[in-house]
C-alpha cells in the first residue's frame, strides 16, 4: 500500500510521515508512506493525506495555485472515490469557502464553510490550543480502539462549520459545540492533529491505514 | 473541555541536556531524545527545549536533536533559544519543531513577529518575555538572560506581540525564576488577562501548590516547568493527578 502525503509547501510534514510510519509499524504493515510534492503521483497512491498549517487562504491559495493539483485531487477522491485524511487545514479545504485572511474558496466536497470560532466567555483564549475530549457522532471504524479518554491535540481559530451534521464525525467543545472531525464516503478530515496526538493520534492513523 | 497543558523543558548545550531528569534508569543523562522520549511516555502535554548553546557552530547539532525528538515523541514540541531570523525558525520547522520560541530578536525586532507569523502560521510562534518587577503592577522586559533591560513595558510589548501574530507567549519571572518559591502570580494574571492568546506561565516552580495557583490564581493555559522534573522531585503523572484532585482539568 502506497500512502502519500502531499506536500503543497504547507509547514511542517515531517511530524505528520512520522506517525504514519510508526502506525503501519504497529500494525506491522509493509506500507509505503512517502511525502510527494508532485502532484501526478497522487493517481499512484491508495490513499492521500492532506496536511495544513497556517492560514486557509494560504493553504487554498498554493494549492489552487500548484499546477494540476486540483484536478488530480478530484480524479483521486471523486471519481476514483478512493480515500484521504486531511489534517486541520487540510480538513477546512475540503469545505466551500474559508473565510480566514480575507477568504478563499475550498475544494467543495463537503457543504460548508470555514469561520473564525465565536467565543464570548472573555476567560477562553484563541486559538483554541491544547488538548481537548472529542465526542464521537459517528461510530465509524476509524475511531477504533482509542482510549476512554478521547483527548487530542488541536491548535485553531477557526472551525468548518458543515450544512449538514450528518458530516460532523465528532464534536469537541470550546464555549459551543465545534467540529472536530468530519466525514463524507471516502473523505475524512480531523481539525485536531493526530500526528501531535500520542496514543489516540497513531490510533486514527492506523484505523485509517486500515480503512 | 480544553486542558490546561503541563509542559517540562529541558536546557540543551551543544546537543546534551545540561538540566535534565535525574532518573536512575536512564542510560545516559545527557540525551536530550532520550529524556524527551519519557516525557512523552509519561504523559507531557508538550516537550520543549531551551537551546542554551553559546555558538553558532552547533546549531547543526541542535536541528539533529530535534529531527530524533520528533521521530520519536508525538507531542507538541517547542524549540527556542538563539532565534533570530526567519531562516532559523524554518530550519527548526523543517527538522521537526512544531512550535518556535522567540525571545530578544522578537523584542529587538518585533516585524520578526508578524513576519514569521505571516509565512508559517501564528500556532507556531511563541514569544517568550522574560519580565522583571520594576515597581507597582509593572513589569519590564529584560533580554540576553535577564542581563539587559529592554526598557519596554512587558503588557504592553506582550499586546504587540499578540497584534502581530504570535500565537502564545511564554512568560518568565526573573524575579522568580529558580527561586522556587512560586509563579508571580501577579504577573502572570496582569498578562492572562488582558490578551486574548495562551499565556504560558514560568520561573518559580517548586511545589504541586505553585502549579495549580499558576493556573487557577494566574489564569495561565499552560505551565512550564524545569527542575521539579528533572530531579525527580515529582513526575508528570503526580502533577496531574493532585491537579485533577484540585478541580483542575487535566489530559490524564
Amino acid at each position: 500500500m502506497i500512502i502519500s502525503i502531499l506536500d503543497y509547501g504547507s509547514g511542517n510534514i515531517k511530524s505528520v510521515s512520522k506517525a504514519v510510519e510508526r502506525a503501519a509499524l504497529n500494525l506491522g504493515k509493509s506500507a509505503q508512506v512517502q511525502v510527494i510534492a508532485d502532484v501526478k503521483k497522487i493517481k499512484l497512491s491508495d490513499k492521500i493525506i492532506l496536511p495544513g498549517q497556517g492560514s486557509f487562504k494560504q493553504c487554498a491559495n498554493t494549492l489552487f495555485k500548484t499546477t494540476g493539483a486540483i484536478d488530480e485531487l478530484n480524479e483521486f477522491v471523486i471519481q476514483k472515490k478512493k480515500y484521504i485524511f486531511g489534517i486541520c487545514v487540510g480538513m477546512q479545504l475540503f469545505s466551500d469557502y474559508g473565510y480566514e485572511d480575507g477568504g478563499y474558496k475550498g475544494l467543495g466536497w463537503i457543504k460548508g464553510e470555514v469561520k473564525k470560532i465565536n467565543i464570548t466567555d472573555l476567560k477562553l483564549k484563541l486559538p483554541h490550543m491544547g488538548w481537548n475530549e472529542i465526542k464521537i457522532k459517528n461510530d465509524h471504524g476509524l475511531f477504533k480502539n482509542l482510549s476512554n479518554d478521547k483527548h487530542f491535540y488541536f491548535v485553531h481559530s477557526y472551525h468548518f462549520v458543515t450544512s449538514t451534521q450528518i458530516n460532523v464525525a465528532a464534536s469537541t467543545l470550546y464555549q459551543d459545540e465545534i467540529t472536530a472531525a468530519v466525514i463524507k464516503d471516502n473523505i475524512f478530515g480531523t481539525q485536531f492533529h493526530p500526528e501531535k496526538s500520542q496514543t489516540n493520534g497513531i490510533k486514527i492513523l492506523e484505523n485509517f491505514i486500515n480503512w | 473541555m480544553l486542558k490546561k497543558r503541563i509542559i517540562p523543558c529541558l536546557d540543551v548545550k551543544n546537543g546534551r541536556v545540561v538540566k535534565g531528569i535525574n532518573f536512575v534508569n536512564l542510560v545516559d543523562a545527557g540525551d536530550p531524545v532520550e529524556q524527551a522520549s519519557i516525557y512523552n511516555k509519561s504523559g507531557a502535554d508538550e516537550i520543549c527545549f531551551l537551546d542554551i548553546t553559546a555558538s553558532n557552530e552547533n546549531r547543526d547539532t541542535l536541528l539533529d536533536t530535534v529531527k530524533k525528538t520528533a521521530e520519536c515523541c508525538f507531542v507538541p514540541l517547542t524549540v527556542g533559544g538563539g532565534v533570530r531570523t526567519v531562516q532559523d525558525i524554518r530550519n527548526l520547522l523543517l527538522a521537526g519543531a512544531d512550535k518556535v520560541s522567540i525571545n530578544t530578536a522578537a523584542i529587538k525586532n518585533p516585524d520578526l513577529i508578524k513576519e514569521s507569523a505571516l509565512k508559517f502560521g501564528s500556532q507556531c510562534i511563541v514569544v517568550a518575555i522574560d519580565a522583571k518587577k520594576t515597581g507597582d503592577n509593572k513589569w519590564t522586559v529584560f533580554t540576553h538572560g535577564g542581563r539587559e533591560s529592554a526598557n519596554l513595558d512587558v503588557l504592553e510589548f506582550a499586546k504587540l506581540a499578540q497584534s502581530s501574530g504570535a500565537g502564545e507567549i511564554l512568560l518568565t519571572s526573573m524575579d522568580k525564576d529558580g527561586t522556587k518559591s512560586g509563579y508571580d502570580i501577579e504577573l502572570t494574571k496582569t498578562i492572562s488577562e488582558n490578551l486574548t492568546i495562551p499565556v504560558i506561565a514560568s520561573g518559580g516552580v517548586g511545589t504541586l501548590e505553585h502549579i495549580k495557583d499558576g493556573i487557577v490564581l494566574g489564569g495561565a493555559s499552560a505551565v512550564l516547568a524545569a527542575s521539579i522534573f528533572h530531579f525527580g522531585k515529582y513526575s508528570i503523572k503526580e502533577v496531574k493527578e493532585y491537579l485533577k484532585s484540585q478541580s483542575v482539568s487535566v489530559r490524564i
